[in-house]
């Protein structure tokens, strides 16, 4: 067979086991090494929400997807070029994303009989079962081979089987021509603390690689080109990370210790964990005993002077709701993060979705509106982090920001910022006051009251849930009360003053404006480029301040035919949208199934309307 | 001394209902602080107080420090992050029963069990009082309230069995009217390095009226009550001639000078001892069978969690190659574009 090499533009791989096959590790690992190659990649991470769900069965499949290319690689991929199944339930599984053309490479040994049943095979033949025997399926005995390979490694039989997840990726390498010189100096890295564990994996990644090379099965192997990014420093980044260090660079820039309360829960744990590790950036973090913990360790640290922050996802939003309305009232500088999740309840945590919006804007009693943000890659959600600390610090308020289990898990390569580039954040603290500190006195500008720091001597003042008047005295006064709603509501009004103008990518008129939210920023922007590119006159608006809204959004709106709101709920922010700028109507476009958009079903749902 | 009772009075009208145990705890308070104060070296400004909700929890308006009036149940979890913050302040706690207890039980065990150095004054009037009279957990078996008209059929929480439960490290209990002792028991609080926790035995007049008379009273007091002193005999009594001994492992009641009993036979009080055990009966007596221990039960040493976090921080900073945020961009596998 005749061996050439292709050049092409981009490729997505999916590499699909059970969830102890290290899918996820593999599939990094791809992903990083084609990051220093130079590739602009972009992951997905789709696993399943038990640690190890039932072996070999459809529900515990663990699956993670790579884009890479050398342009325009803004989402994970809608379908892909190579399927990496390691077991029946896998390829099951996942088969429905690989591309009419996709290479599909399974482990053999897994596909005997009980590994079909568990799967839910009738036959004994997967392949014509699946109807894909036209595609170009590479049969591997995986298992043996790395059995094989690391036979005389020294490492138990456990540690071996486990190692096939490195055989494959060795296969992969070969596919798409990846130098192993990249790879070689990246495991002596990962593995620098267990250095036993550097040639196993070595090895067995080489054998993989010559494997591939040697079966001639594979007939093209594809080069993609190195991207043409601009000059700097790069790194890989996925959101949760992005998120927590963003965080650190808001406390940084007030010059404030920064506090973290909060309680594990999936999608945002990482965010949690990754700022444990960085106490020596003046970050204290406590692991609460509970959500509503979580929050008020926060409260009570933001009023003792810290920048605080508590990290969560929907069920835990629902949990905090009663102390988010405490610190509104009270007017404390706070971040809550909401990485979201499939609900409602428990839903599929580990699925992503854009369906706590409303519960953002509207979940708690009385008049309590709150600042919300959005991040919408897993890069931005460094930026997202430090603006909501930001406005947060300097407004006296708590900010809700918005991120999502697609970005938080994804990750892309980041050019990383210098501090330099970042506004000095400065809360409004007072030093001294005669007469007595009123906590509820407003600056007339801003509607900001002052943050008094217990220590400071002669602010004395009690803040509270209880309804105040100015002068930080208990009223039931009903005028009293009108005006301390109103004046809580207008101060996050006159946040629009302070947020940058949204800004429309494309055209600034045209006869569709696509509008969205959060993380599908980079489905949105491939399907409007690609309409763009055939003529058509789309543009895309997407929005990273939700409340409130930028000053220029009816400006915007009015310069459209349409307008039609993609979201990963039933029509949230669209709902937002009628509430606050009646005066246009608003197509929809909505997925509720756990998962990111695809760009082809974003692209044609816009191509109905045009 | 700098301070007086005075200067942590706030200019605010308190209103709690006339009779009410919470306006005596409340001035033991306000004369304990200058006292905290003058041992200590906190100046005014580094109180803070914070609650929760219920009539006790109007507290933190009535003292002229900082304060933070919360949620209900929250207060504990609130003083937390505050004392987490800053250690250097000397954070105080106003709960009640059903606030600390019910709502709260969660960050009240868990702050207990991390020994986060708070000090909180526990209202125990056996009862809800600001929704008017229903049963809280701390209303004995059979309280007939509002929401329990036939009775109540479960069994109280005693506090201070909560508080060893979490290993805590400070445990007192004294009767609201009791100005004097309740003030010495707010000073050893404030030194005690640790979640202090002061059990209050509050009357209220309006829902729950003589819930702790029987013994509480002060013609009641003298012979079903027994105040603990640090290194003092355990003895009770008009005579004082009652003492508490060990017998067949458990604690009982002796007469000095009946059946052979002599006072060297009297058990004597150490509040630093480790005996969870002891102190644990010493914490269970109920009436009408034994005297209900007042005083500082227990006051043993330990690490705190605010301290463990800022030294944890200390270290960690110290033996740190990254120092500012463009340093931990930087940090890990970066790879440059020229």
């Amino acid at each position: 067979m005749q061996h050439k090499v292709i050049d092409i533009k981009d490729v997505v791989i999916r590499f699909a086991g059970d969830s102890g096959d290290g899918m996820q590790l593999t599939g990094t690992l791809f992903a990083d090494t084609s990051a220093l190659y130079g590739n602009e990649i972009s992951t997905f991470p789709d696993y399943p929400a038990e640690i190890r769900a039932p072996h070999g069965t459809i529900s515990g499949v663990s699956g993670f997807q790579v884009h890479i290319g050398s342009e325009g690689v803004n989402t994970p991929g809608d379908f892909c070029d190579v399927l990496v199944a390691m077991n029946p339930a896998a390829l099951k599984a996942n088969v429905k994303w690989a591309k009419p053309t996709a290479t599909i490479i399974i482990d053999t040994d897994t596909f005997d009989e009980q590994g079909l049943k568990k799967a839910g095979f009738t036959t004994d033949d997967p392949i014509t079962e699946l109807h894909i025997e036209d595609r170009n399926v590479i049969c591997a005995q995986i298992t043996s081979l790395t059995k094989e390979s690391l036979k005389d490694s020294g490492l138990d039989p456990k540690s071996i089987v486990r190692s096939k997840n490195m055989f494959t990726l060795g296969m992969c390498f070969f596919m798409f021509n990846r130098p192993l010189e990249y790879i070689n100096a990246y495991l002596e890295k990962k593995f620098s603390k267990k250095p036993h564990l550097i040639e196993p994996n070595k090895k067995v990644l080489f054998d993989g690689y010559n494997y591939a090379s040697n079966i001639h099965a594979i007939a093209n192997t594809y080069e993609v080109a190195p991207a043409k990014q601009e000059k700097g420093i790069y790194r890989n980044i996925n959101g949760n990370q992005a998120t927590a260090w963003g965080l650190i660079a808001a406390a940084e820039k007030s010059g404030l210790q920064l506090f973290c309360g909060s309680y594990p829960i999936t999608p945002a744990t990482a965010i949690l964990e990754e700022l444990a590790i960085h106490k020596n950036l003046n970050v204290k973090t406590m692991q609460a005993e509970d959500e509503i913990a979580g929050i008020c360790t926060a409260i009570g640290a933001a009023y003792a002077g810290d920048f605080a922050v508590t990290s969560t996802s929907g069920p835990g939003l629902s949990l905090k709701s009663e102390a988010l309305g405490l610190a509104m009232i009270t007017e404390l500088p706070l971040v809550v993060i909401d990485v979201q999740r499939s609900g409602p309840s428990t839903g599929i945590p580990t699925k992503t979705e854009q369906t706590d919006l409303a519960q953002a804007l509207y979940g708690r009693n009385g008049e309590c509106p709150v600042c919300i943000v959005a991040a919408h890659s897993p890069s931005n959600c460094f930026d997202a982090a430090f603006n909501a600390g930001k406005l947060a610090l300097e407004h006296m308020m708590p900010v809700i920001l918005m991120s999502e289990g697609f970005i938080a898990n994804g990750s892309e390569p980041w050019k990383i910022p210098s501090m330099a580039d970042f506004p000095a954040i400065k809360p409004p603290f007072i030093e001294s006051c005669e007469g007595g500190f009123k906590p509820f006195e407003r600056d007339p500008e801003t509607f900001v009251r002052k943050w008094a720091v217990p220590g400071k001597k002669g602010l004395n003042h009690r803040v509270g849930g209880l309804e105040k008047n100015p002068a930080g005295v208990i009223s039931s006064d009903p005028e009293n009360h009108a005006r301390m709603v109103a004046a809580r509501a207008e101060k996050i009004a006159r946040v629009a003053e302070c947020i940058p103008e949204q800004k429309v990518i494309g055209a600034a008129e045209g006869d569709v404006l696509v509008v969205g939210w959060g993380g599908t920023f980079g489905h949105l922007f491939t399907a409007v480029n690609e309409l763009a590119a055939e003529g058509h006159k789309v543009s895309l608006a997407h929005f990273d301040y939700i409340n409130p809204l930028p000053k220029n959004t009816a400006e915007i709106f009015a310069k459209f035919k349409k307008i039609i709101v993609c979201e990963l709920n039933s029509g949230q922010f669209a709902d937002y949208l009628r509430a606050r700028l009646p005066q246009f109507s608003y197509l929809q476009y909505n997925k509720v199934q756990g998962q990111p958009f695809i760009v082809k079903e974003v692209v044609d749902a816009i191509r109905e309307i045009l | 001394m700098k301070y007086t009772a005075q200067d942590f009075k706030s200019n605010q009208e308190v209103r709690w209902c006339p009779g009410c145990g919470d306006h005596a705890v409340l001035a033991a308070l306000q004369r304990a602080l200058p006292q905290v104060s003058e041992d200590l070296g906190y100046e005014l400004e580094k109180f803070v107080v914070v609650s929760g909700i219920g009539c006790s929890s109007r507290l933190p308006y009535y003292m002229n420090t900082y304060g933070f009036h919360s949620i209900h149940g929250r207060a504990t979890a609130i003083s937390t992050g505050i004392k987490v913050a800053n250690p250097e302040l000397c954070v105080w706690q106003a709960c009640g029963d059903g606030d600390a207890l019910a709502i709260g039980g969660n960050h009240f065990i868990h702050a207990i069990r991390r020994n986060v150095d708070l000090n909180i004054v526990l209202f125990n009037n056996q009862i809800y009082g600001l929704t008017k009279g229903q049963y809280s957990p701390t209303s004995k078996f059979g309280t007939i309230t509002k929401t329990s008209p036939y009775g109540t059929v479960e069994n109280p929480f005693t506090p201070g069995m909560l508080v060893l439960g979490a290993h805590g490290t400070f445990f007192a209990r004294g009767i609201d009217n009791d100005l004097a002792l309740n003030q010495s028991i707010f000073i050893t609080a404030a030194k005690h390095k640790g979640t202090s926790v002061c059990e209050m035995l509050t009357n209220c007049v309006i829902f729950n009226d003589g819930a702790h008379a029987a013994f509480a009273a002060r013609e009641n007091r003298a012979e079903h009550t027994i105040t603990l002193r640090d290194g003092q005999k355990m003895l009770f009594g008009a005579n004082n001639d009652k003492g508490l001994i060990l017998k067949d492992g458990k604690l009982a009641v002796a007469k000095i000078g009946e059946d052979g009993v002599t006072l060297d036979d009297i058990l004597t009080h150490h509040t630093d001892s480790d005996d969870i055990g002891l102190q644990s009966m010493l914490i269970d007596m109920k009436y009408p069978d034994m005297p209900v221990a007042l005083g500082v039960i227990r006051d043993v040493k330990d690490k705190t969690y605010d301290i463990n976090v800022q030294d944890q921080v200390n270290d960690v900073t110290a033996k740190a190659k990254v120092h500012c945020v463009d340093d931990l961009l930087r940090s890990g596998s970066t790879w440059e574009v020229k």
